[in-house]
């Protein structure tokens, strides 16, 4: 699924982020990331290893206090909050089920950032809003109530906003969290072939056998410090695994080339 | 589910039918028919019936003195009856109408900002603090002062709201909707203390009608006062409507639509304090307009806050000026506080509309 992009440098980068809350609590401490069009990043890592702040760092709801995010070269900081949102889209992890809007008009809000206060949608947008909504399989849903989709609907619904904004990067933070197994799988095809498209793609996950089937590079934060980075199949060992997770894993042959099987340690072990 | 990706700016594909979005300027129209006609003829009701055809006639002899080169045309209404028109109704059926507008404007924007749906105008002590600083000048003697010492009230109660969320931690929605809680029932209970302490009589009464909103002392000023904030402040909050509709999926998501969310929930929660001060100041607290009109168009044309805030403002300002309208009619010659109206027809329409949303089984 990769692209190669002869010579072209990461669209999203970031170089030792650090934040911390309350002086002493530390979220996150010097962590490099880098997304490249064409690619799936994977972030992984256990509850409260930093995960969602580096993901909020790197689209711009919090402000680093250390290190830097470049978005192709350029430091994110001197763009505007407009400009950002132009190049990097974002889906939330649990986006509020009970927000009751149009699905025509939530994928509409993706045009935000390329239109001006009382900038209305024009044709173009619409269509573009329908294309995104095709895209992710969620066309014939256009004219219902977002409150009345299911988990997986909504997830397509948000993912089709994201592309409506045109980006260059998609962070998504934990997608297939909540759902069904058929529409996590639905959704990791979008997401791959959202990055086939070309557009840079870094994603939170907690399932590490997906990610190792979906993602071109990962990430592994452990307590807010980057414990590994790279290809999956090297990245995702036995020893890390035991190491990040404490669990027991291993890589057993199955249809899909081989499938990652968790077990908890032994009791001896705790 | 295509994986290949088709052009990004191509037409929409002609093999699927266009879904029409919900158009909603149509609505927009006819309310303000609906407001330009309601204003004419609640400016006709009372003891001295006019009909709407002398109002016309009449705003047309004043109209036409005032455009040079056009010659003035016979004033149907008779001296006495056209200032009853001009000096007494009029420009307290616009004074309601405006207050109305902001009062429903202020409402959609609390709604919005908080994400709660019980949120209103008065939310951050704002209308309390403004009868603190009225009931002061009212017993003061100072009845002049009113609206000035109303706004003022407003402001300090906005600060102190602000300050008490503030201190010792980070300004939060929630937070700062406490700390608003808390202002509001201290000034409650200073007001209710000076008034218990000092009043009697006349003044009690005008205190009274003060506390539960009323538009009987509005004239011209008042129109001037409302109409400038009005202006001036709400068109910056109608402004916000997509942001406001980007803040419906919280605030990350809003940050990375590309708007600035702290900045944002702060300039739009003192612009609605400031043009609710600004409307307390010529009607005192009037309950119920900023909460029950918004949802009432949220049920009946949209959710989507670029439509939802033009649309409330005009509703809030039919709905004041008919409250009232009646509350200055039905039971003439006595007069009853605009509130009481608003209140009676704002508490039973949010209970119909509590039972309603928990049929449908959608929140509000």
């Amino acid at each position: 699924m990769t692209v190669p992009l002869g010579g072209s440098g990461p669209v999203l980068s970031a170089r030792d982020l650090g934040y911390s809350v309350g002086g002493d609590t530390v979220l996150l401490a010097g962590v490099d990331v880098s997304v490249r069009a064409g690619e799936v990043t994977g972030v992984l890592g256990p509850n409260g290893a930093g995960k969602s702040t580096l993901l909020r760092l790197l689209v711009g709801a919090l402000r680093p206090q250390r290190g830097m995010v470049q978005l192709a070269g350029v430091d994110a900081s001197s763009l505007t909050r407009r400009q950002r949102a132009q190049r990097v889209a974002f889906v939330a992890q649990d986006s509020p089920a009970e927000v009751s809007m149009d699905v025509l008009d939530v994928v509409l809000l993706g045009r935000t950032p390329h239109l001006g206060a009382f900038g209305s949608d024009s044709e173009t947008d619409v269509a573009l809003a329908l294309q995104c909504l095709r895209r992710t399989g969620a066309d014939h849903l256009a004219r219902r109530d977002i409150a009345t989709l299911s988990g997986g609907e909504r997830q397509r619904v948000h993912l089709a906003r994201a592309l409506a904004q045109e980006p260059e990067v998609l962070i998504l933070d934990e997608p297939t969290n909540h759902l069904d197994v058929a529409a996590q799988l639905h959704v990791l095809d979008l997401i791959a072939s959202v990055a086939s498209g070309g557009t840079g793609v870094l994603v939170a996950m907690h399932d590490l056998d997906q990610a190792a089937r979906t993602c071109d590079q990962v990430l592994v934060l452990n307590g807010g410090d980057p414990a590994a980075a790279g290809v999956p199949d090297e990245v995702l060992t036995r020893e890390l695994i035991t190491a990040v997770w404490g669990v027991d894993a291993e890589w057993v042959p199955s249809r899909q080339g081989r499938t990652l099987v968790l077990s908890p340690l032994r009791p001896t072990m705790v | 589910m295509s994986t290949a990706l088709a052009p990004r700016k191509a037409p929409a594909a002609a093999h699927a039918p266009l879904p029409r979005r919900r158009r909603h300027g149509p609505w927009l129209l006819l309310g303000v028919a609906a407001l330009l006609a309601s204003a004419v003829v609640a400016t006709g009701i009372g003891p001295a019936g006019v009909s709407s055809a002398e109002i016309l006639g009449s705003a047309w002899h004043h109209l036409s003195g005032a455009i040079p080169g056009v010659d003035q045309v016979a004033n149907p209404l008779s001296p006495a009856r056209d200032a009853i028109v001009w000096q007494g109704r009029a420009p307290r059926v616009l004074t309601a109408a405006l207050v109305g507008a902001g009062l429903a404007l202020c409402g959609v924007v609390m709604q919005g900002l908080t994400r709660n749906p019980l949120a209103d105008p008065y939310l951050l002590g704002v209308s309390s603090g403004s009868s603190l600083g009225a009931v002061a000048v009212l017993l003061l003697g100072l009845g002049l002062w009113l609206p000035v010492a109303a706004f003022l009230g407003a402001l300090a109660a906005l600060a102190a709201t602000l300050a008490l969320a503030g201190f010792g931690g980070r300004l939060t929605p929630a937070r700062t909707i406490l700390a608003g809680i808390a202002v509001a029932q201290a000034c409650s209970a200073l007001v209710s203390f000076t008034i218990f302490a000092s009043t009697r009589g006349d003044s009690y009464r005008e205190i009274l009608g003060w506390l539960l909103g009323s538009l009987a002392r509005a004239g011209w000023s008042s129109v001037l006062i409302a109409g400038t904030a009005l202006v001036a402040i709400g068109v910056g909050l109608a402004a916000s409507g997509r942001s406001l509709d980007a803040f419906a999926f919280g605030d990350t998501s809003a940050a990375s639509l590309g708007v600035p969310v702290t900045r944002l929930r702060w300039t739009l929660l003192t612009l609605s304090a400031l043009l609710t001060g600004a409307m307390v100041a010529v009607s005192g607290a009037i309950g119920f307009v900023g909460l029950v009109v918004p949802h009432i168009v949220r049920l009946a044309v949209t959710r989507l806050h670029r439509w939802l805030l033009p649309l409330s403002a005009v509703a809030g300002a039919i709905f004041l000026m008919w409250a009232d309208t009646a509350a200055r009619t039905v039971f003439a010659p006595m007069e009853v506080p605009v509130g009481v109206f608003t209140a009676g027809i704002g508490a039973p329409v949010f209970a119909w509309l509590l039972l309603r949303a928990r049929g449908t089984g959608g929140g509000s």
